[in-house]
């Protein structure tokens, strides 16, 4: 029910939406999952989560008629958060089953290499995020702050000024970037605890602009 | 840079929650959800409920009690324990658990790990194996074993072959249980941690053995564990979560000490 704050969850059988849901409520905001491209039209922010693959995750949001949905939503300058999958889907390209995506942030999805040979891929667990300008999502981020990620692939934004955030395995990679009304994170706010929880609380707060 | 984890183990029967001792006597020790809300405030980095039901309601148990949990712990949450089937993966999934351990049934039929990958995601899918040891380097070059069934039935596998064909499968994820070390308290098994860890790509978790915090310490550094796996050093009140991982940060292991 669209409420004063309604967030509305895409599922696009990407799973893992119950936990960012009940991550919304633990922070008294008001979200519902749905599957209706024409649903986003009455929402006043979108959350677009995801674990899962590119592939068969940009094939769901063609043939279902979200992706129109979703450009008229940022068209509108209503506030969009894409987390994990559901961000990097908002690139160009995705090296994961070599899949071109939605083309929201100029750049492409690489696979992790190493140098390393003991570093392990997935990049799985916590860790530090470094912000590398202000934005509104990240007011709330401390020095020490920790988030949860789990990801083989990571985000490669063409331009610098899209990149809000880097962490670092092995090298920089960018774990938070966005553009007007649009931000996007590599790690999970809905289960990295009380740090995560603030960020949800701030994206419920945040009109969209930087 | 990427923290080693500190991760609570559950084990659920009927719904409550028990820690078994060399996986016989499991003995009841509280109520599951308050217990991993108590773990989560106090910086628990991640938790796994481990189903030991016997009964045959046990699916229905088991998700009231992810879901309860889900609603109360914003870290990753993992289950496992009698995972037969996707359906049984996916109906876990929706109650709340993001990772799901598969264990026996794997063992009997490995393409369940390739099956839950693809439904699910690969790094959501962890390869919990109970290991032990053997003097057969005939039959098993590691010196180490396969054993299914809550560490009652040992197999003809491996445990150096059965972690790279769970890699090789999709699993995500390792956790390298030792029986042999499963509730004494005397340390991990940092050998077999060692030599698994170092021969995949995936993470691997230290299960059995933890008593002090330096079997912490030992394993996340000689063991080349990505993270150590506790019961009853917490479960009893022995140790914090909060204290036991400031032990490891003094210890210089790079760990989340901020939430």
């Amino acid at each position: 029910m669209p409420s004063a704050s309604s967030i509305a969850i895409i599922d696009y059988d990407a799973g893992n939406l119950a936990s960012v849901r009940r991550a919304c409520a633990e922070v008294g905001v008001a979200a519902h999952i749905t599957r209706d491209p024409d649903s986003l039209a009455g929402a006043d922010r979108v959350i677009f989560p995801g674990v899962g693959a590119a592939g068969p995750a940009m094939a769901s949001i063609r043939t279902s008629g979200m992706e129109e949905a979703l450009k008229a939503f940022l068209a509108s300058g209503r506030p969009l958060l894409g987390i994990c999958l559901g961000m990097q889907i908002s690139l160009d390209h995705s090296e994961e089953q070599g899949t071109d995506t939605l083309g929201l942030i100029a750049g492409r999805v690489q696979r992790f290499r190493f140098e390393d040979p003991s570093l392990k891929v997935p990049h799985m667990g916590w860790n530090r995020i470094h912000p590398q300008r202000a934005h509104p999502l990240l007011d709330e981020v401390e020095a020490d702050d920790y988030f949860y990620f789990v990801h083989g692939y990571y985000p490669a934004p063409a331009h610098a000024e899209d990149v809000y955030a880097v962490a670092r395995y092995e090298h920089d990679f960018a774990c938070a970037l966005g553009r007007d009304n649009y931000f996007g994170t590599q790690f999970h706010p809905e289960k990295s605890g009380r740090v995560g929880l603030r960020l949800l609380a701030a994206f419920a707060r945040w009109d969209g602009t930087c | 840079m990427l923290s080693k984890r500190l991760i609570a183990c559950l084990d659920v029967r009927d719904g409550k929650l028990a820690k078994s001792v060399k996986f016989v006597d499991t003995r009841d020790i509280g109520d599951p959800v308050s217990k991993a809300r108590e773990y989560y405030l106090d910086g628990l980095d991640e938790l796994v409920f481990y189903d030991i039901t016997a009964s045959s309601d046990r699916r229905n148990i088991m998700l009231d009690v992810v879901e309860a949990v889900a609603e109360q712990v914003f870290i990753p949450l993992s289950v496992g324990g009698g995972v037969r089937s996707v359906s049984d993966a996916t109906d876990l999934r929706h109650a709340g658990a993001e990772k799901i351990n598969v264990n026996s049934a794997a063992v009997a039929r490995p393409a369940l790990i390739s099956e839950c990958a693809e439904a699910i995601g690969d790094q959501n899918v962890v390869l919990s194996m109970d290991i032990a040891q053997t003097a057969d380097r005939e039959q098993f070059p590691s010196g180490y074993r396969i054993v299914i069934n809550g560490g009652r039935k040992p197999m003809p596998l491996d445990a150096l072959e059965w972690a790279l064909e769970g890699e090789r499968l999709g699993a995500g994820e390792l956790v390298v249980n030792s029986i042999d070390a499963d509730g004494t308290r005397d340390g991990y098994e940092l050998t077999l941690t060692r030599m698994i860890s170092e021969a995949v790509r995936i993470p691997v978790i230290a299960s059995g053995g933890a008593g002090v915090p330096q079997h912490l310490i030992d394993v996340l550094t000689d063991g080349k564990a990505d993270a150590a796996l506790v019961a009853s050093m917490v479960h009893f009140g022995d140790y914090q979560v909060s204290g036991l991982k400031r032990s490891l940060a003094d210890a210089g292991i790079p760990m989340r000490m901020s939430w």
